[in-house]
């Protein structure tokens, strides 16, 4: 490592700080929105500066928990990115229809919404009952959340247009139950679902999968630890094995770039060579 | 001192500008420039391609760890922030900035944030204020400041704006912003 500037050796000390005495580990993680994030939460603490928040955070678990929160990220919506699910669809989709039974890992599975979704495709292309999909995420806050499948009603206009927009076939309504501000969905759509704690940096491999969903979340991480999880990846995928990332991701920059073929590739849907 | 990176950021007005900024530009201009334009978050690669037809410079949407090349144009993705590291971009989903994301203030910080005083940024016709922050964080890390002459301005108010909040080094008309840049950035070996 060089000489850096102060600004950004009080950070590097937080981030180790945060490794060292909690296990967090934000340390190959990709410094210019880390710093922002790290910003807008010292603001929420009413801190001034970065070596203010090391001293509280080191003696204070609750607030290193905060902090643990306030760096991660959960923007996730049901059907983000329309034009996903229809390449899915369309390209995928009939690779499934060939294994009567398969596994799907959705990896940084956020509060939920986008693994539902994916139950929702597959329940309609009949395809539900042959499938087992983990949801992980390294947060269990937001699993909490996922595994209620209850979510604010005010989205739920936003969520149907996105539902249409991905080529869904059915009243998005016939998904849900309104209750007060609330919606909660379907119990079936929960029941091929498994959700569970598993931390992308740290964690291993605990299966063999046929697809991998792992959509923006590996922009947050910088290029070593990106290679990292691909590897993680590789390992995790069976033969001609499926690999979706998100949008403005790719496998290009990274050391698997040769591993895979593409599948759909302005959808960057991956297909793992032999 | 070379200037390596370009930070444009523009909203309401912003294509039209851009198209001009850009056909200026010759080939082999030895700086990056990566661009923030307001868009909707649905919207597909059309601007990009749209612009290309007016450059002689590659453009790209950018995808993440994206390599920052010389004489490249880079736009923000609809519905990401795009960021500076050394070297390459970075993207994020993070909250919306003034109810942008992508947002201009997002990229102009971390470009100063990383280039420091070899960072250019421009500020052209804007409706809000995103990038009045980012281009006063570019002003104190040593970066040069360049904002449209709201007189030119499609929507003069994100100029007008910055040059109420920041001392920007150039108030110029539209048409003689990419000659600065140019002046600025001079050719290898000339």
């Amino acid at each position: 490592m060089g000489i850096l500037k102060p600004d950004d050796v009080d950070i590097h000390l937080l981030i180790e700080g945060l490794y060292h005495r909690y296990g967090y580990d934000f340390r190959n993680y990709a410094k210019a929105s880390l710093k922002r994030r790290i910003q807008s939460f010292l603001k929420s603490e009413g801190l001034s500066s970065v070596p203010e928040l090391q001293v509280k955070m080191l003696g204070d678990r609750a607030c290193a928990d905060r902090l643990l929160l306030g760096l991660t990220v959960n923007t996730t919506a049901m059907f983000r990115d329309p034009s996903f699910y229809i390449a899915f669809r369309q390209q995928v989709v009939p690779l499934l229809r060939t294994y009567p039974f398969f596994r799907i890992w959705h990896a940084g599975c956020s509060t939920g919404q986008e693994v539902y979704s994916m139950a929702i495709l597959l329940q309609e292309e009949g395809l539900y009952p042959r499938c087992r999909i983990y949801a992980t995420d390294a947060n269990e806050k937001v699993l909490q959340t996922a595994r209620q499948g209850i979510y604010p009603s005010k989205q739920m206009q936003e969520y149907t247009h996105l539902y249409l927009k991905a080529g869904g076939r059915r009243s998005f309504s016939e998904y849900y139950t309104a209750r007060y501000n609330s919606v909660i969905l379907r119990p079936f759509l929960r029941e091929r679902i498994v959700f569970g704690e598993h931390n992308l940096v740290t964690d291993g491999s605990f299966n063999e999968f046929n697809v991998i969903i792992c959509r923006n979340v590996l922009i947050y991480f910088n290029q070593a630890l990106q290679n990292q999880v691909h590897e993680l990846f590789y390992n995790s995928l069976c033969k001609f094995g499926v690999l979706g990332l998100g949008k403005q991701e790719t496998i290009r920059f990274t050391k698997y770039e040769m591993a895979y073929d593409d599948l759909a590739k302005a959808e960057k849907l991956y297909r793992r060579r032999s | 001192m070379a200037y390596e990176l370009i930070a444009i950021g523009t909203s309401l007005g912003g294509l039209s500008a851009l198209k001009t900024l850009l056909r200026s530009l010759p080939t082999a201009f030895p700086a990056a420039l990566a661009i923030v334009q307001h868009r909707h978050k649905e919207s597909d690669q059309g601007l990009s391609s749209f612009l290309q037809k007016f450059t002689v410079l590659p453009v790209h949407e950018v995808e993440d760890k994206e390599r920052i090349q010389p004489g490249h144009v880079y736009f923000a993705p609809p519905d990401y922030h795009l960021l500076v590291e050394y070297g390459y971009f970075s993207l994020s989903v993070d909250e919306p900035v003034c109810y942008a994301r992508p947002s201009i203030d997002v990229l102009l910080e971390s470009a100063a944030d990383v280039y420091n005083e070899r960072a250019i940024g421009v500020l052209l016709t804007g409706a809000n204020h995103d990038g009045v922050q980012g281009l006063s964080s570019l002003k104190a890390q040593g970066g040069v400041t360049i904002v449209q002459a709201p007189n030119t301005a499609e929507s003069p108010i994100l100029p007008t704006a910055a040059i109420a909040a920041v001392n920007v080094d150039w108030v110029l008309p539209l048409a003689d912003i990419a000659p600065r840049l140019i002046h600025l950035c001079p050719a290898a070996g000339v």
